[in-house]
């Protein structure tokens, strides 16, 4: 046993002791496998937090929410509409939402306006979220306007900034009286932006919602499942940014592949040959190179990975910020909860230390079981 | 003791290219001795140095080493009792670049698995032995021809074998430095070496070191002499 | 002694050790997380939300779940569409020259 560890570990000597020879080359391997295993491990760390956050919180969304679709868009529903649909059986309530877009062409940026169904803020005043603070430089008790509908501006007392640590959710948000908001946005009294529904059952919501459109053919009822699939499916692999990061790793990965498949240097084959021909066995050889494969792919591996979960969870993702902004002004600084999959961090094993350490292995597999006996020329 | 019977090799076999660099040829290696191949530049030395040591497999013939028929172990077996049995020191050193002389030294004993701090004391001990132990943490680059040679028979030395089996030793080395080179297979020798060596440097093959000398041209044995009478002597006198 | 399996252990083991901690870390801000995470689902509550306020440029990102099925498109004066090509470009001059002007808050004088 203690034979073997020593075996092993004689073999490490050796094998790092070469790889220390090409110390330029070597180094540049692992630094920019490092680095691809850094962005892969991001994009995953990233992806799955805000995937499971968006999950854990939306899980209290509406459960039903009734759009009305005009020219092929959503618009305005009538307030009317709600007691057609609170005498389908199995609907508990029907309560309208009121809430808009607001566009700050002095910021560029966009702001949501919401009127909570409970405890909306006094006339004259609105909650604001704490992105909106911000870029406007608005704490309570500031005055705050925004131009009306008509052109007419509007100002009203900020009562409150809402919690930064609500920001994913609530860094664009304002929250305003309904008459107040009426009066910004000029939407006619009959009309609200949609319908929150209740229902008695969970199973019937699909049921429901078949109803409603057979009822109000003009309705799209969303219900709290699609919402949670819209998160499900954000940033899946297709999308824009990810294909090209998860692309340029494989791209790079290949490149180092190809590198190690093209075979062995001359030199290499030699000193397989002198090892063989000192009494190493095809297996010593094998051995060796599965070690030169482990030792880079592994501190890769540990390096990236370690590196991603620094940068996403604490450092905020900061080098994904200038993609996720886009060309938004309002962007959330928002930290994500630490929700690590390992069976991703398996994938991302899988699929580079793996492959990396069988590649080193194969080409020297026919070198290793030669004949030692070219080394005597 | 080695017997070989009838040893042939062909390389290249069937092919445009076929070249036969062994015909027929028989020798004895006799525990204790050294033994000498002369002849000159491809007579077939190096070929039958390869083949005795366990490093190629001849076309036809048998190897016999001790009781025990070598031609036709599978390659594990043959690596294992190759490393146990013979210590190479080859014409171009062989050493690997890079690393220092001290783990050339010990690279052969990598796969046994003995505990590391009693390896290093051993390497360095056989070093020591060879006037190298200062020169155990220089590269290999770093080294002059004659420590080269030092250390590569250091590293021959290192797992102990009762063969050491050296090819052209003295092909880079100076006069004064074969001499030395000569003093050291003495001493081996008196410790109970058997050595078998591939030369066509007088220094060599003319030493009274040798209790056999075998000649060889094109891939045969022209003569074998014993106790120092040169067989070669007598025929191209 | 110098050896470099020795070099090499200790640095896997660092990097274990880096990496356990980090899990160690990852458990308990995910526990501590849980009144946070509460926090926000009672708003979710409240305040009847259906979206994360991840992407503000447009109503189709800002609300992906309650966009449009049949028009995803152009909902803000800077944005493109829905498709992996509109990340690679960027919006007109015309569209995004509005140079701000930070006159509309009025400070309360306190
Ligand atoms: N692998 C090989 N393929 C073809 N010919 C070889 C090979 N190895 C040796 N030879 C030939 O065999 C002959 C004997 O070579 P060698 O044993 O090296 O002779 P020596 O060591 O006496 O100079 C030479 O002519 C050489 O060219
Ligand atoms: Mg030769």
């Amino acid at each position: 046993m203690t034979g073997n560890f020593e075996r092993q570990r004689s073999i490490i000597d050796f094998t790092i002791a070469s790889l220390l020879r090409r110390k330029g080359k070597n180094g540049a391997l692992l630094v920019v496998y490092t680095l691809i295993i850094f962005l892969l491990s991001s994009v995953i760390f990233f992806t799955h937090a805000l995937k499971r956050e968006a999950a854990q919180v939306l899980q209290e969304a509406p459960e039903i929410i009734v759009q009305r679709t005009l020219t092929g868009r959503y618009q305005p529903i009538p307030l009317s509409y709600a007691a057609r649909i609170r005498e389908i059986r199995g609907v508990v309530s029907v309560r309208p939402r009121l809430w808009g877009y607001y566009y700050d062409g002095n910021f560029l940026a966009n702001y949501t306006f919401v009127i909570p169904d409970e405890f909306p803020p006094p006339v004259g005043s609105v909650i604001i979220g704490s992105g909106i603070a911000k870029l406007r430089e608005a704490s309570p008790g500031d005055i705050i306007g925004f131009t009306g509908y008509d052109g007419k501006p509007q100002s009203y007392r900020v009562k409150e900034v809402l919690a930064e640590q609500s920001q994913l959710l609530s860094a664009d948000l304002i929250l305003i009286s309904e008459s107040d908001y009426r009066a910004l946005s000029g939407i006619p009294a009959d009309l609200t932006t949609d319908l929150v529904l209740k229902v008695r059952n969970r199973k019937e919501f699909a049921t429901i919602a078949e109803k409603i459109t057979k009822l109000l053919p003009d309705t799209r009822p969303i219900i709290r499942n699609e919402i949670l699939r819209t998160y499900d499916a954000i940033f899946s692999w297709r999308s824009g940014i990810v294909i090209v990061i998860f692309s340029s790793a494989a791209l790079a990965f290949v490149i180092f592949a190809w590198d190690k498949a093209t075979g062995l240097s001359a030199e290499e084959r030699k000193e397989i040959g002198i090892l063989k021909a000192v009494g190493w066995e095809s297996s010593d050889v094998l051995l060796m190179k599965f070690w030169e494969g482990l030792v880079i792919s592994l501190s890769a591996f540990l390096l990236g990975t370690v590196l991603g979960y620094i940068h996403v969870f604490i450092g905020s993702s900061i080098l994904f910020v200038p993609v996720l902004k886009g060309w938004s002004t309002l962007y959330p600084e928002f930290k994500l909860v630490p929700f690590v999959d390992f069976g991703h961090l398996a994938a991302i094993f899988a699929l580079t230390v793996v492959p990396y350490t069988i590649t080193t292995i194969i080409p020297s597999w026919r070198v290793a079981t030669m004949d030692p006996d070219s080394v005597l020329r | 003791m080695i017997n070989a019977h009838g040893i042939g090799k062909v390389f290249n076999a069937d092919q445009p290219n076929e070249f036969i660099a062994l015909t027929d040829v028989s020798v004895a290696i006799h525990l204790n001795e050294v033994t000498i191949l002369k002849g000159p530049s491809g007579s077939g030395k190096t070929t039958l140095l390869g083949i005795i040591g366990c490093m190629a497999r001849p076309t036809t013939g048998r190897i016999v080493l001790g009781e025990r028929e070598m031609t036709s172990l599978p390659e594990r077996f043959l690596t294992s009792i190759r490393r146990q049995t013979f210590g190479f020191i080859f014409q171009q050193f062989n050493l690997i670049k890079g690393l220092t002389a001290l783990e050339n030294v010990m690279i052969p004993a990598y796969p046994l698995g003995e505990k590391h701090s009693l390896l290093r004391e051993r390497a360095l001990e056989i070093m020591a032995l060879f006037n190298l132990a200062h020169r155990a943490d220089a590269r290999i680059e770093w080294l002059s021809g004659g420590e080269a040679q030092r250390v590569a028979i250091a590293r021959a030395l290192i797992n102990d074998p009762p063969f050491i089996i050296a090819d052209e030793p003295t092909a880079h080395l100076d006069t004064k430095l074969s001499r030395e080179f000569m003093a050291i297979m003495r001493r081996l020798k008196e410790n109970g070496k058997t050595i078998v060596l591939a030369s066509h440097d007088p220094i060599v093959y003319d030493s009274d070191l040798a209790e056999q000398v075998i000649e060889m041209c094109d891939g045969r044995v022209l003569s074998t002499g014993r106790n120092g009478r040169q067989a070669g002597l007598t025929l191209f006198a | 002694m110098h050896r470099h399996s020795t070099h090499f252990f200790s640095c896997m083991a660092a990097l274990m050790l880096a990496a356990s901690t980090l899990c160690v870390h990852g458990l308990l801000v995910s526990q501590w997380a849980g009144p946070s995470l509460a926090q926000k689902s009672a708003l979710v509550r409240t305040l009847r939300l259906t979206d994360l306020c991840l992407f503000t440029e447009a109503s189709y990102t800002r609300h992906s779940s309650m966009a449009d099925l049949s028009t995803p498109f152009q909902d803000s004066p800077c944005a493109f569409e829905h498709f992996p090509s509109g990340s690679l470009l960027a919006p007109p001059r015309h569209l995004s020259g509005v140079h701000p002007s930070r006159m509309t808050v009025t400070k309360n004088d306190r």
